[in-house]
């Protein structure tokens, strides 16, 4: 595990289909309920498109669909995770916000020892805590990805 | 102490200074006489010593202390100005900004250590001191030469007014106004000597005006001076009030105090004066080596020559202008003074917040006026509409705020013309106007680059070798314009030479040579067609690769930026004539007006400034011409964009037999998008649409709009 990937070990749980996610709380900036979307056209793969955030144009990405889970379950659930990447502000649409949870370093286990896909490098690690398995994610190379 | 914080401040100002001297030292080579420009130099990089001094950057601070110690030189006439002088302080120039670009990256001076430079600084200062000894034999040789070149010598004990100043003695005398020489030394022990003088002048300036101070008032402000120092003033009291004012100040050892003869004021008699005094310099110098002599000896004849001219010169003033005594003396003691504009320096993040503040008013006042379902009163009514007028004025005074005049771009420009001729050895006059014009400052910031290029461009293809202009019977030096001026809601900038222009034959040869297109297909195209290639991507049609440009980054790049920014830019040219570049750029770019149209269930906005017009055109009087779907506008056949299909929208049925045809110039050629419905004009404020989706095709940003949606605003130029 790279610890120095991780800067503290609060993450936001989120559900998409049935599983968890979390990404570190540090660096989201907000959560938002569904805005309405402006589409984009000729956008890059999953980017829904833009939304207006008191003022700020946003893009925002269908984190189903990135990660190559099917599209997300449309419910009133359904959110947008907003955080900030040096200068660059992204929203995720997940199926569900579900917790805030602190997991402690020894409960992060490093991936390459479960899987050996080539998605691996956007997965910082699964984390295990109290019988959940939490799949966390790197949102800087998550970005990045085309 | 911590300097961090005034670091910025430093940078800025060194930036500022550096192109000032820059300026200067250009206008210094054209006038090598001209004592004020000179100072003005010398001001400056006393300043620039100070600062890099201050802020504890020693080389800067060493640097800068040899140009100044050369400048002395020069201003003392000791070292004489050629271009090969000003080359020198050019590269001084340049090493300090090599250092401050260090400072900017990292924060110190760096590896660069200008050695050259400095050696070069240090040789000319050590080989002229040799001249002076030469030539400090021939005493009166160095006293003419002081008369002309230095009327208004500092270092020296001699003390003669010049003829400026003469005059304003003499006037004043015809007013019955006394004029004295008035010279203080302060007592030995003295220890705060500028502040002294500083009571002195003021005291001084109480009863009288000053017209003349030996050392100057810089150099005693500065404390460059011994124990004593003189003045002329010119005043209705006498002397004995005078006097007796002085010695009311403590630490003053002695007050001499001349009246000051009116005498010597006809032009004639200074000629001649100095005409004999070079005689008898001429004389005086036989002792002197031969071979100095005869050089200082025709030295003098030129002095003569030039300061015959500037005493008719000075004939002419004093003929043509009357001078009260009040003038003559605030502008003999304000010659000097420094301009203080009102000014405010204000960080561009703070002007960008405000910025976006103005915007935000401009979104809501829009949504103040769609707002439906409230009863309307006139009153209300009255209250939106004032609100419109008052967005607007702020806007237009934010937006005035952030322009800046393109003479910051323009200003490094005659230099690096300079430094081209002497490089390419062509001579190039570089002549600019409409310097005032202002611009966006993210414009400003972003134009330097391509004009840099164009600029280059013209310099070294453009323009022809002397020889070959001689030839073809064009005058030997090549010139090339810079022009600026506003044209509507677009500034226009313009690159023009003289030189060879663009050879069609030649293009067009190329063309064919890289396979972008066949012979047929070329003669199919005009010749403004044909000079659009000249933008297409790595073309280049210079022979030969030169260090000045053509390197493969061609007109492209120009254009490219160009477009960033939002402009256009196209060519003139006439073989053999010369060749001109029309930049046009948008006075704004965070607010303009735009068409709202409906396409599907989305709403997109376009440009205002790039719609010609909007027609109604029946479906069956759409053409088609190679599959590609026209319409024929007043004997015009102009192309036909289906905008959803473009723009991937979601397909709605509908049986219309007319469809909205929005017709918009993209670049200069005419096209027609068909839009579902027309929602209206609005002023639209221009964002970003971040990092990820910046440079989506088509899409040139997005706009909020009164109901807090997003409107994707469409890239006319890049629609295909």
């Amino acid at each position: 595990m790279e610890g120095q990937a991780i800067t503290s070990n609060q993450f936001v749980i989120f559900r998409m289909k049935n599983e968890e996610y979390g990404i570190d709380i540090q660096k989201v900036t907000t959560i938002e309920k569904l805005l309405a979307i402006t589409r984009v056209p000729h956008a890059p793969e999953a980017v829904r498109g833009v939304i207006n955030l008191r003022g700020e144009i946003i893009a925002v990405v269908e984190l189903a669909e990135k990660l190559h889970l099917g599209n997300f379950t449309k419910s009133d659930d359904n959110r947008i995770i907003i955080f900030k990447i040096e200068d660059l502000s992204v929203g995720f649409i997940v199926d569900e916000v579900v917790e805030v949870l602190t997991i402690p370093e020894e409960n992060i286990e490093n991936i390459t020892q479960v899987s050996n896909d080539v998605a691996i490098d956007y997965i910082l690690g699964i984390g295990k805590i109290r019988g959940k398995i939490v799949t966390l994610l790197n949102l800087d190379k998550l970005v990045v990805l085309k | 102490m911590d300097m961090s914080q005034y670091i910025e401040i430093f940078i800025e100002e060194t930036k500022e200074h550096v192109q000032n001297l820059n300026q200067s030292l250009l206008q210094l080579e054209k006038n090598p006489g001209d004592m004020v420009i000179l100072n003005e130099i010398f001001r400056v990089a006393h300043t620039l010593k100070g600062m890099a001094g201050t802020m504890g950057f020693t080389k800067m601070a060493a640097l800068t202390h040899d140009m100044e110690d050369i400048l002395q030189s020069i201003r003392s006439g000791e070292i004489k100005i050629s271009t090969k002088l000003v080359d020198i302080l050019f590269k001084c120039l340049d090493a300090i900004e090599t250092y401050l670009n260090a400072i900017i990256s990292s924060g110190n001076e760096g590896d660069f250590t200008g050695e050259e430079v400095v050696n070069t600084l240090k040789k000319i200062i050590k080989e002229k001191k040799i001249d002076i000894d030469i030539e400090s034999q021939s005493e009166s040789a160095k006293e003419v030469k002081n008369v002309v070149i230095q009327p208004e010598s500092g270092s020296t004990s001699e003390f003669a007014p010049d003829i400026y100043e003469q005059n304003v003695i003499n006037k004043a005398k015809e007013m019955g106004i006394n004029s004295y020489k008035i010279t203080i030394v302060l007592s030995k022990g003295c220890v705060l000597k500028a502040a002294r003088a500083f009571i002195v002048f003021q005291t001084l300036e109480r009863y009288s005006e000053i017209i003349k101070s030996v050392p100057h008032v810089e150099d005693i402000e500065d404390e460059k001076f011994e124990q004593e120092f003189t003045v002329v003033v010119v005043t209705k009291e006498n002397e004995q009030l005078l006097e007796k004012e002085l010695y009311s100040i403590s630490e003053i050892d002695t007050v001499i105090i001349k009246s000051m003869p009116a005498t010597s004021a006809d032009n004639g008699q200074v000629k001649k004066e100095v005409t004999k005094k070079a005689e008898t310099g001429v004389k005086n110098n036989k002792e002197v080596v031969e071979e100095v002599t005869k050089e200082v000896a025709t030295e003098e004849d030129d002095l003569i020559k030039r300061n015959m001219e500037m005493l008719s010169e000075y004939e002419a003033d004093i003929e043509n202008t009357p001078i009260t005594i009040k003038s003559a003396v605030s502008a003999a003691t304000n010659a000097k003074g420094v301009k203080t504009g009102k000014t405010v320096r204000v960080d561009i993040d703070r002007l960008d917040a405000l910025m976006n503040l103005v915007s935000e008013l401009i979104i809501i006042k829009t949504r103040l006026e769609g707002i439906e379902g409230i009863h309307r009163t006139q009153n209300y009514n009255e209250a939106v509409e004032y609100l419109e007028r008052i967005t607007t004025n702020l806007h237009d005074a934010v937006m005035k705020v952030r322009m800046v005049p393109v003479e910051v771009v323009f200003n490094r420009f005659p230099r690096m013309i300079r430094d081209l001729s002497r490089e390419t050895g062509k001579e190039i006059n570089l002549i600019m106007s409409g310097e005032e014009t202002e611009l966006d400052r993210t414009v400003i910031d972003e134009i330097g680059d391509p004009l840099i290029h164009l600029l280059r461009n013209s310099a070294d293809h453009g323009i022809e070798t002397p020889e070959k202009r001689k030839q073809i019977g064009k005058a030997l030096a090549g010139s090339i314009f810079l022009r600026s001026y506003q044209e509507g809601n677009n500034v226009a900038i313009e690159v023009e030479d003289d030189g060879a222009g663009i050879n069609i034959e030649k293009t067009k040869k190329k063309i064919i040579e890289k396979g972008i297109m066949t012979k047929d297909e070329l003669n199919a195209l005009s010749k403004k067609e044909i000079m659009d290639i000249l933008f297409k991507p790595s073309f280049s049609t210079a022979d030969k690769v030169t260090d000045i440009s053509g390197r493969g980054v061609g007109l492209d790049v120009v254009k490219t930026k160009i477009e960033a920014l939002g402009g256009v830019i196209e060519v003139e040219t006439e073989h053999g004539k010369g060749c001109k570049f029309i930049i046009r750029l948008p006075l704004t770019l965070a607010i303009i007006q735009a068409l709202l149209v409906l396409i599907g269930e989305e709403k997109f906005a376009v440009p205002l400034s790039s719609i010609r017009e909007i027609i109604n055109i029946d479906l069956k009087d759409i053409k088609l011409v190679q599959k590609q779907e026209v319409i024929i506008l007043r004997e015009h056949v102009i192309p036909i964009i289906r905008l959803d299909q473009v723009l991937e929208v979601p397909k709605t049925e509908n049986d219309l037999t007319q469809v909205t045809v929005v017709v918009v110039k993209k670049g200069e050629k005419l096209s027609g998008i068909v839009v579902d419905s027309l929602i209206g004009q609005q002023e639209i404020v221009i964002k970003s649409l971040g990092k990820l989706l910046v440079g989506t095709k088509c899409i040139a940003g997005a706009t909020i709009l009164g109901n807090g949606q997003v409107a994707l605003i469409i890239d006319v130029n890049a629609l295909a």
